[in-house]
């Protein structure tokens, strides 16, 4: 089953997941096209972060169907791996390798998993670098940049993969508020160059400035979406008028 | 004007060497780890144990050779062994040496095996574990000596041969590996579970997230640990003369024998044994309290 650019490349149908006793994810489904921008907000605890979990396997869904460029994760003989080739994550913490400079921190997966010549790693490591605004901090480690450096090397070590996804997991809830600034102009860059990302995010302002569709999620379901102007200006159920109200 | 604060908090206390030590250099070691303190202390108890003995020999009647003259005869021996093999603190040096080489080997892959996802290997790695950590050395030290053949027949007409204090290393390492399993579980459970997921959305496989970014991380909270072990093992290797290896424990108890069993030598030569354990392993010990508060606070 070849899968074409016509299609959406992330697709969740009745996505379903729990951990013990507890449903966290009560049947989600939505379609992500190439070159999407997607935002996910709601109250924690809605399961917005278990959403992108699943998408890259991460954690194993209970019943429905995700399909990533055809992939079915659910697929018990699915190669995870190569799923995970396919999609970047970008995480809260950063989780940089605290042993390894920030340029190793980029080298490493596509020398050791893609096998790519070393050579050409290093100098492509080098330009992601500089695109994320950081040339000069090659032999840094993650332990002497600040957290806004290290989640922008976070992020050009996802890219360094050459993912046709990224998952960023509340990249600047971590961040002093000066730093957030420095992520978000990195990630609406990659936007702009038509990269897909799905953003799980408290920056509304940012998600409606950068998003092509908006999906309010409480209590392990959609409750609502739509475009940001629309969304924002005009939601309709009460509980994401109330999420709003207390955010914005 | 400067307001006076109500309280101060400790936030986090600093590690106390760094800041006021400060770090140490490779030379000033050595006068750092004997400071006169120990140097006076060591020298009181054997010195008064000396003269004691010294008394002794000189008032007890017939005239004999002094106890620090019997010490300074027997020294060579307990230190090197009989000439033209090896033995005495040499040999207890060299069997801590492969015991400890052979205990972290294993005991790094028990270890590893430990978390494993398979839950039968992660089952008997515990109790494999478990076995040998809370086995009284001295009984697995029978164990071996008694189970081991003394040779082994390989294919081909070699034959390897396993003497005395081969045997011996194995009964130590044997503990060894089940205390550093443990260390080596404790380690990789204390990496953040951030490191493994990031490391499996790059794709890396198990094996490699294990070789590229658990375990270099894990070496260095292990070292103090690891190097605590050493510095027990090397005290614990004086139970090798119970199976007949001629270590310095041996070399001294037979010193004695040969000198006819005088009463005012017992103290002072089990002493310098004692001098010559604790001059090597006391260093280990304060160098890894130095490093284990250095390593206190990891970012």
């Amino acid at each position: 089953m070849a899968w074409t650019s016509a299609e959406p490349i992330v697709s969740l149908k009745d996505v379903r997941k729990s951990f013990g006793d507890v449903e966290v994810l009560k049947g989600i489904s939505f379609d992500v096209k190439k070159g999407e921008v997607i935002c996910i907000i709601g109250p924690s605890g809605s399961g917005k972060t278990t959403v992108l979990r699943c998408i890259n396997a991460l954690v194993p869904i209970n019943e429905g169907s995700i399909l990533v460029q055809g992939l079915e994760v659910r697929d018990p003989k699915l190669d995870k791996l190569e799923l995970r080739k396919k999609v970047g994550m970008v995480f809260q913490q950063y989780n940089l390798f605290p042993h390894r400079t920030a340029l190793e921190n980029i080298m490493m997966a596509p020398i050791h998993v893609l096998k790519q010549d070393k050579a050409k790693v290093r100098d492509r490591a080098a330009k992601l670098l500089a695109k994320v605004r950081l040339a000069g901090k090659e032999d840094a480690y993650p332990g002497e940049l600040s957290g806004g450096q290290q989640q922008r090397v976070a992020i050009a070590r996802s890219l360094a993969m050459n993912p046709d996804v990224m998952l960023f997991d509340e990249v600047t809830a971590a961040l002093d508020p000066e730093t957030v600034k420095e992520v978000l102009v990195t990630i609406r860059e990659l936007a702009e160059e038509g990269m897909t990302c799905l953003l799980v995010t408290h920056e509304m302002g940012f998600a409606r400035e950068i998003g092509d569709h908006i999906y309010f999620t409480d209590r392990g379901v959609i409750i609502e979406h739509g475009a940001p102007k629309e969304f924002f200006a005009n939601a309709r159920d009460p509980r994401t008028k109330e999420f709003l109200s207390q955010i914005l | 004007m400067t307001a006076k604060p109500l309280a101060v908090l400790p936030v986090m206390a600093r590690p106390p060497a760094r800041s006021a030590a400060g770090d140490w250099g490779l030379w000033d070691a050595p006068k750092r780890i004997f400071t006169p303190r120990v140097l006076y202390g060591l020298l009181l108890a054997f010195g008064l144990c000396v003269l004691a003995g010294e008394a002794y020999a000189q008032f007890g009647g017939q005239p004999r050779l002094g106890v620090l003259a019997t010490m300074q005869k027997w020294l060579p021996l307990i230190l090197f062994g009989p000439p033209g093999e090896i033995g005495g603190f040499t040999l207890n040096i060299l069997v801590s040496f492969l015991t400890m080489a052979i205990g972290t080997v294993t005991g790094v892959v028990l270890g590893v095996m430990q978390v494993s996802q398979g839950l039968i290997v992660r089952r008997i790695a515990w109790a494999v574990t478990q076995f040998f950590r809370n086995s009284p050395w001295l009984v697995l030290l029978f164990f071996a000596i008694l189970l081991l053949p003394y040779r082994i027949q390989l294919p081909g007409g070699f034959v390897v041969p396993f003497p005395d204090w081969i045997k011996a290393v194995v009964g130590l390492a044997l503990p060894i590996m089940g205390n550093i399993s443990e260390v080596t579980r404790g380690a990789i459970n204390s990496i953040p579970t951030g490191q493994w997921e990031s490391s499996e959305s790059l794709a890396f496989s198990r094996a490699q997230t294990f070789r590229l970014i658990i375990l270099p991380q894990c070496l260095k909270r292990m070292l103090p640990p690891w190097m605590n072990w050493y510095a027990i093992l090397t005290m614990a290797t004086t139970l090798i003369s119970i199976v007949g290896v001629s270590d310095s424990m041996t070399l001294t108890q037979q010193a004695l024998a040969a000198e006819g069993g005088r009463g005012e030598l017992l103290i002072p030569m089990y002493l310098l044994l004692l001098l010559l354990f604790f001059i090597y392993c006391y260093p280990i010990a304060r160098w890894t309290q130095v490093l284990e508060r250095r390593f206190a606070i990891i970012t």
